[in-house]
Parts: structure tokens; sequence; C-alpha cells
């Protein structure tokens, strides 16, 4: 069938030729495009069993290791590896691709990645989400490479007639340890391929020694060529024949619907052939379409212009007086109130009494948008009783399943292919867009690519949440810390899917609000109530970024009131070596641990402790920096990694803030690709920098005040920190893997602002900074 | 009917010429190297050139663009070979890669201009590219690879 057009899959250039008598062209379709078995046929993939315990089946599909799903070569011997995680700038499409490649012993030049389309059930977990990809498929991963190259020896075993133990896989061909003859793994591929896969049990990992790619950072990422030469697919490339060109005019107010409209304008645009209304779901929506009505055009050029000529008349609905600068107070006078209380370690209200001196301060981070490069896109034909969208989301599984549901179809009739991702930051997890690109195909009957300007990105996002955090600190009179009451108000992400939602969850609770490490012997944690007047949506490290910011700031603020060295401050307050486990604190209920077990990842204060020294150290804290410069510090796990960062900042006689370098030290556990881990830490003190100096989303009657670049400011090359100096701690496999892509946001915007107290006396308690340096 | 002339080659489009040139190169000729980011002229993915400069194809009418050699990030070069591509691929530049066309083309277009960019001039002429992910510290070195012939 080639009715759609699989350009918009990267592209794979391989000499034809044939795996188990099955065309190379066929193999490819079949991977891509039918979802059929690529080496062998009938086999139930096998669960994964792992090394150390995981989250990792708990998640819908859990994990898959099968070869049978993942693996196929061909007879001249190229390889061809399934990425089942969305890559939006990690790596990752690389990375777990490169660990198969490893451990079945295949010469990486010899291998071509091609992206699975949605599906759970067979891949494993796609959610590409919570910095998750490395933590929970490295084992599968390795398990799969394993059994692949398990299944070539036995083949080889077979053939040569010995024992499976006198044969040994090595890059790309099997030796037999008899004879020393050998076999490249293209002869062999058809009688692996009959082989049923071995069970975990028999599985033999490689020495991790003798590596050839994890670890080593010299691998590029696949699609590096194809970037720079525009070839790149992207969820927006996506073509299908006969495809036209949408765009949706959407409530200006989450909540709001459409009330009547006026096309007539509209179709007397040249280009525009058709406008339809696109149905909308009460509020909260989860990830269902707001409505609104869309034109469709020749190209989106038109459709755009179709757009402006629209005369819609809206209902306002609930959040119609949502405003940010009303909504603050009320957060702000929620802090100063007790709260909800989520941790309680002693009694803290009695050692605030009873302290030499509190120190207070609250802390504001507003609304922001995600802004990727790439905004939300999807290209989707809804005919004869199938579904197929090329779409840039993090969950493929989960948008085939809602995709599936919308259009009452069953999952099988419905196929999402994952181009690549132009940036996603946690926007796209949630895929309304490709819902709205169906509902539009399905009104007109024709593929709809449908593309989100700038525009309607900046105004209908699912927003990081805006919050105030209150922290009181009680000191001895010799100094100690002895009392730390931390009220942490913002609305809840989950207020997008339950209505009325006005706490936050055990989620949010749990990323750096109550697994909060200090060794403070009285230790509180409220949480106020705060209703939500918009879409609210996972932002890279999330509820991370506010608490971090609160508690790393009031660690500098306490070393300031008390003339202690701020880096000596963080130390003494993460204590000693130790075990942190919330689950023992009164008022912590449902702790979370980013879904994974506290047993395999517990808080561990010497790894926090470790980066916050390394970090120092790289940066040489202590040395002498002329007036207006000073260095800042911060620690913080997220993602269970641990991460310190130190800026070194730079305020001149005007007030104009510079970075001119930034020191991150990351304890990730074992790692599959440095140099990937350095590119990510490099962005977050870009994107860092963005939210800490400039970027803001402000509401003004229910509707969101900027719309591009110019009011949305994100960090450009003339002030970006150009010097990020990344040191990773070498982890060995005994040390499980943990998250990379946000664990690198949290300490930024707090060591900025250390760093800018220590260069000026001024404190930042309000992001973004925006001109409070002005002089 | 306008003609363009684009990568070389010369094709016709018969649809409303105030439409942005960007859309023209996307959606009626499949030219998706050049990449939409804000419609505004404020982020810089969209960048081709037009009679050898540098320009923001969202801020183009394809009839303005007619009659004049246009290069997208296709026809930079044969082999995807350039100079900057190439330092691109040895600094490991790009992370979602998706504003690198971009970027290339305005980092293309300034070492033609001025083959020996001071870093003054690079700031000046590359602030107007956005990268969201944030590899601007890559794109610097790489410019440098570039000027530096190294």
């Amino acid at each position: 069938m080639s009715m759609f057009d699989l350009a918009a899959v990267p592209p794979v250039t391989i000499a034809p030729g044939s795996l188990a008598n099955v065309s190379r062209r066929f193999v490819l379709k079949g991977i891509v495009a039918s979802g059929a078995l690529v080496v062998g046929t009938g086999l139930a993939p096998h669960r994964a069993l792992a090394g150390w315990a995981t989250g990792a089946d708990k998640m819908p599909g859990g994990t898959v290791y099968d070869p049978h799903v993942f693996v196929a070569i061909d007879p001249s011997g190229e390889v061809t590896i399934l990425a089942a995680r969305s890559e939006m700038g990690t790596g990752v499409r690389t990375s777990l691709p490169m660990v198969v490649a490893d451990e079945m012993e295949a010469d990486w030049s010899r291998v071509h990645v091609v992206q699975a389309p949605g599906d759970d059930k067979k891949y494993g977990n796609q959610n590409t989400d919570g910095s998750r990809s490395t933590r929970h498929f490295v084992q599968p991963m390795r398990q799969c490479g394993a059994a692949m190259r398990m299944m070539l020896e036995r083949a080889a075993a077979v053939r040569w007639g010995i024992d499976p133990a006198q044969v040994r896989a090595e890059n790309h061909v099997v030796v037999s340890l008899v004879s020393g003859e050998r076999i490249g793994y293209g002869e062999l591929a058809a009688a692996a391929s009959a082989l049923p896969t071995p069970p975990v049990g028999e599985l033999k990992l490689k020495d991790p020694k003798d590596f050839r790619y994890i670890g080593t950072g010299t691998i590029p990422i696949v699609d590096l060529h194809d970037i720079t030469t525009g070839h790149a697919g992207y969820g927006i490339d996506a073509k299908i024949p006969g495809m036209k060109f949408a765009v949706v005019a959407r409530p200006p107010v989450v909540g709001g619907k459409l009330v009547s409209y006026d096309a007539s304008e509209a179709l007397k645009v040249p280009g525009v052939e058709r406008v339809v209304e696109v149905q909308g779901w009460p509020w909260p929506h989860k990830f269902y379409p707001m409505g609104g009505v869309a034109v469709v055009a020749r190209n989106t050029g038109s459709a755009i212009k179709g757009r402006e000529k629209l005369r819609i008349q809206w209902e306002d609905g609930s959040n119609a007086g949502y405003d940010s600068a009303a909504y603050r107070k009320q957060l702000e006078a929620t802090a100063r109130q007790p709260g909800l209380v989520v941790r309680e370690d002693g009694d803290a209200e009695a050692a605030l009494k009873s302290a030499a001196r509190v120190i207070s301060a609250e802390y504001y981070i507003p609304h922001l948008a995600h802004a990727s490069m790439e905004p939300p896109s999807a290209t989707v034909h809804v005919a004869g009783g199938k579904c197929v969208a090329y779409a840039a989301t993090q969950d493929a599984g989960g948008c085939r399943d809602d995709l599936a549901a919308m259009l009452k179809l069953p999952a099988a009739d419905v196929t999402v292919y994952t181009p690549l991702l132009g940036g996603a930051f946690g926007r796209k997890s949630a895929y309304d867009f490709v819902l709205e690109a169906a509902l539009v195909s399905q009104a007109v009957g024709a593929p709809i690519k449908l593309t989100w300007t700038r525009e309607d990105d900046i105004r209908h996002d699912f927003y990081h949440v805006v919050s105030v955090e209150r922290i009181d600190a009680g000191v001895d009179s010799g100094g100690k810390v002895l009392a730390w009451r931390h009220r942490s108000v913002a609305p809840t992400i989950f207020a997008s899917f339950v209505k009325g939602a006005d706490h936050e969850s055990p989620v949010e609770l749990g990323m750096g609000f109550i697994d909060n490490p200090f060794h403070i012997a009285n230790l509180r944690c409220e949480n106020g109530k705060a209703e939500a007047h918009t879409r609210l949506g996972w932002f890279r490290s999330v509820s991370n970024i506010p608490h971090a910011f609160a508690v790393q700031s009031m660690v500098g603020e306490i070393a300031a009131a008390l003339g202690r060295d701020p880096k000596d401050m963080l130390l003494e307050l993460i204590g000693p070596d130790r075990i942190v486990d919330p689950r023992q604190s009164a008022g912590v209920k449902d702790y979370w641990n980013y879904g994974d077990p506290p047993e395999t990842y517990p808080i561990d204060t010497a790894r926090l402790k470790r980066v916050a020294e390394r970090a120092a150290q790289a940066a040489g804290w202590g040395k002498t920096l002329p007036k207006g410069e000073g260095l800042g510090i911060a620690a913080h796990r997220s993602f269970l990694s641990y991460v310190a960062t130190v800026v070194h900042a730079k305020v001149d006689e005007h007030g104009r803030l510079s970075v001119p370098a930034v020191y991150t030290s990351i304890d990730c556990g074992f790692h599959i690709n440095p140099e990937r881990i350095r590119s990510q830490l490099e962005g977050a003190a870009v994107m860092g920098l963005a939210l800490t100096k400039h970027s803001r989303i402000t509401f003004k009657r229910g509707r969101v005040e900027q719309d591009n670049f110019d009011g949305f400011v994100v960090t450009r090359i003339d002030e970006a920190p150009l010097n990020v100096h990344v040191d990773i701690v070498p982890a060995d496999w005994t040390v499980p893997a943990a998250g990379v892509g946000e664990p690198g946001m949290p300490p930024f915007a707090p060591a900025l602002c250390n760093a800018i107290f220590t260069a000026t006396g001024k404190r930042i308690r309000s992001l973004p900074i925006g001109d409070q340096l002005a002089i | 009917m306008i003609t363009l002339q684009l990568n070389g080659e010369q094709h016709t489009y018969d649809g409303d010429p105030s439409v942005p040139l960007l859309w023209v190169l996307r959606d009626e000729f499949g030219l998706t190297g050049t990449k939409f980011g804000c419609g505004e002229g404020l982020c810089g993915a969209c960048t081709v050139h037009l009679a050898g400069a540098a320009v923001r194809s969202c801020q183009i009418a394809a009839g303005d663009a007619a009659g004049k050699p246009i290069v997208t990030i296709e026809g930079l070069d044969p082999h995807g070979d350039h100079i900057v591509q190439r330092a691109w691929r040895e600094t490991n530049a790009p992370q979602c890669g998706y504003c690198h066309a971009g970027q290339i083309m305005q980092a293309a277009a300034l070492l033609a201009a001025h083959p020996k960019p001071t870093e003054a001039e690079v700031f000046a002429t590359m602030a107007g590219n956005i990268c969201r992910c944030g590899c601007y510290q890559r794109i610097a070195e790489a410019i440098h690879l570039a000027a530096t012939g190294a």
C-alpha cells in the first residue's frame, strides 16, 4: 500500500537484500508500516527481568527485551534496531539502540536505527517523560542485545555441529573456538531468527570492561548528518499525498467555548478551501481538544490568512477572571497561613518560637511556556475506518490509545508514527494537537497537516505551574539551624485531569519538597490550597523548579544572615552521610520517588554532598573575583540523580547581568553516552538562565498576555552561558542509572541568584529577574 | 503564477503570492528543511539565502522572492559538506536539531560576508536565531571552527 509517504520516517539507505527469504523492503515496511515481527514470527515477547528493580513494569506496557521485536539482520549483515522512545533532543534514539548493538556485538557502522510506531504493549512503555528512558530501559536493551547475540551464537554452533560454549560472537562475526572459523552475522540471520528468544535467566551480559560503545561518548547521534542537511524528518515535516493544511482558532480562555462563527470572509481568502468546527471537551479536558474553528487551505500560510478573517463569538466560562497579579496575592496570602501538613519531623512550630533568630523569605515563580522550537503539529489521515498519524509526541502509545477512543476505532486500526520532535520539554506529553488534526481530517475527508502557530503555542500551552514558596528557618544562639518550615502553594497539574483538584499531588510533593534531605531536627512541610485556572503541564523538571529555587536560595539567605560561607552552609545542612527516607516522617502519604523503588534509588546525602564538593572544586570556590562578580552554589536531587551547579555571575555598573561560567557536577549513576549528558546539562544552563532572567507567562481577563518570542523571552546566544563545564561522577554498573534530561534544571536558578547576591548584595526572590538589577 | 529559483531549479507556484515564502517552500514544494518557528522574524528557524543574503522566509512574500536565486538548507552544498555543516558535525552541535538548519544558513551567510568574524559579529548576527535546547556553546564552537578552517 503506497497511500502514505514514508519519507517522513527518517531515511534508511540500505542495499536491497532479504531476511529469512523476505525482501529488505518488506522488512523495513514490516518494521515501520505494519508492525510485523522482524525476526522470526509468532513468539510472544518475553517480559524483561531487572538486575536492579525499577518502576518500569508499573508503566503501561512495562518493558520488553525480545530481539524478535527490536532487531532485524539482513543477509548482507546490515542490522536494524528499533528505537521505541521519542527523540526530542536527549539522544535516546541513539543511546538505547547503541546499548543493544554493544551487547549483541554488532559493528555500529553497520547498524541502522528505525523509529517504532506507537504500541506500548509491543515495545514496552513509550511515554518519554520523567527522565525515565535510560533508567527504565538500559537493562531490557542490554538483555535484548545479549539475547540476539546468544541466538547468533547458537545458530553458528548448530551449523558447525559444536557446543554453543565453543563459539563466541565478536564484532559482527561468530568465531569457532574449535576451528577458528568465522561466520558473519548476515549469514546467520535466517537461522538465528528462527530460534526462540532465550529466557532472561539464560542470558549472559557482557563484562562492562568489554563495552565498545557504552560509556565512551564517541558515538554521534544517528540523525546528525540529516540534521545538518535539512533531511531529518520532524513531526511537522510529515507528508501524506493529498494532504491539506490547517490551523485552528481556539477559545482564548481555558474552559471557554465557541458560541458562533462567520466564515464568509475567511472563505474568500485565496487558497482557503474549508472552514469546519472542531469539537471541544469540557474543562478539565485532559489531552482532548478545547474546540474551536479550523481553517483548511492549500498551504499553511493561506490557512493562517484565512483564520485572521474569521469572525468568532466565544463564551469565556469560569476562568475569565484569571489575573496573574491578583492570583499572586492570593498565593502569598495562603502561604502566610498554615497549610496541609505533608511532612513533620520533630516540632517545627515550637522550635521556631524558641529560636534565637528566624529567617523568613517568600519566593515566586510565574507560569512558563515550553516554547519548543517546533510548535505542536500533526499530520493525520482518518479514512475507511483507519487512522494514520505522524505526530511529534512524547507518548506515541498513549496518543494511539486516545485517538482510538476518540474516533471509536480499535487500537489495531490506529497507527501513530513518531518522527523527530523539534524539542518538547514536557509539552508534547500532551497530544491534544494530534486529536485536533484527526477531528479535522475526519470532518473534511482528507489528510490534514495541522500546525500550531507560535501564537497558538504561547497562548494555549499546558503551562508550568505558578507558585509561591515561603520558608521560615529558626536558628539557635550557636548558629545552628534547628527549625525549617516550608510552605508550598501552587496549583496542581492534576487539575488538568480532575475537576477541582486544589492541592499538590504526591508526584509534585515528591519533587524537592517533602524529600528535603537536610539534617534539621524540626522540619515541617505544608501545602496550601490553590485552584487552577488554566491548563497546567509538565515543564522540564516540573515542581523541582520552584521547590529547589526556594530551598537553595534559603540556604544562601541563612549563610548571609549568619556570616557563613554558602557552600559550607549547604554542606552543613546536608549533614552527615546517610539515607533519608521520607516514608519514616509523620505526615508523608504516598511518597513518590519518581515512580521507582526507594530501595534502588534512596536519597543518599553522601552523593548530594559529593556533587556539591566537586562543582565547588571545579569552580575554584573561594577564589577572589573582581567587584560585581560572584559565585553561587545550589545542589538538588531530582529524577533520582544528584546535580550541583556553581554559577559565576557578573553584574556590571548598569545592572546588566552576564554569566561568564557555569560548573555543574552530575551523579546519574551508570551512564551510556557521556557526550549527550554534557549536552543536556549545557542546555539546562541556557534554559535555566531564560527562566531566571526573562521568561514569564501572565494572564489578564483569563487570557495569556504574551504571544511570541518578543513577549515570552528566551535566551539567545549573545547572553547565553558559553562556558558550561560539566563533570560526570564516574559510576559503574552497580550504581543504577538515573535521569539526565531534567535534573540539570532545578539548581540553576538558585545558584545564579545566590551568585548575584554575592556579586551585588541584592537578593532575588521573584522570577524572572527582569529589571530588578537595573541601576 | 510566479516562478521561484529554488536551489538552482525553476519552480512555478500558482497560489496567492502574498503568502510567506516559508509556506510555499514547505507546503507547496516539500522543502521541509526550512523550519517554521515563530512567523514573525523573531527566531531565525526559517532562514534561507535570497540572492546571497540570509533572510527570514516567514517575512518575505513568495511573490517578492520570484526571479531571485533562493538557496535552502537542502541546496547549501550538494553533499552536505559546506564547511559550516562539517563544523556542526565535528562539534556535535545539535540536540533536537530543529532550529539548526536556520542556524547553519545564518552562519554560512555570516562567514561568506566575514570569513573571520569577531566574537561581537558572531553574537550580533547569530542572536537572531533561537535554540531552545540551548546548544549555543557548541554553535559558537562550530562557527569558530568553520572560520578558522580547522
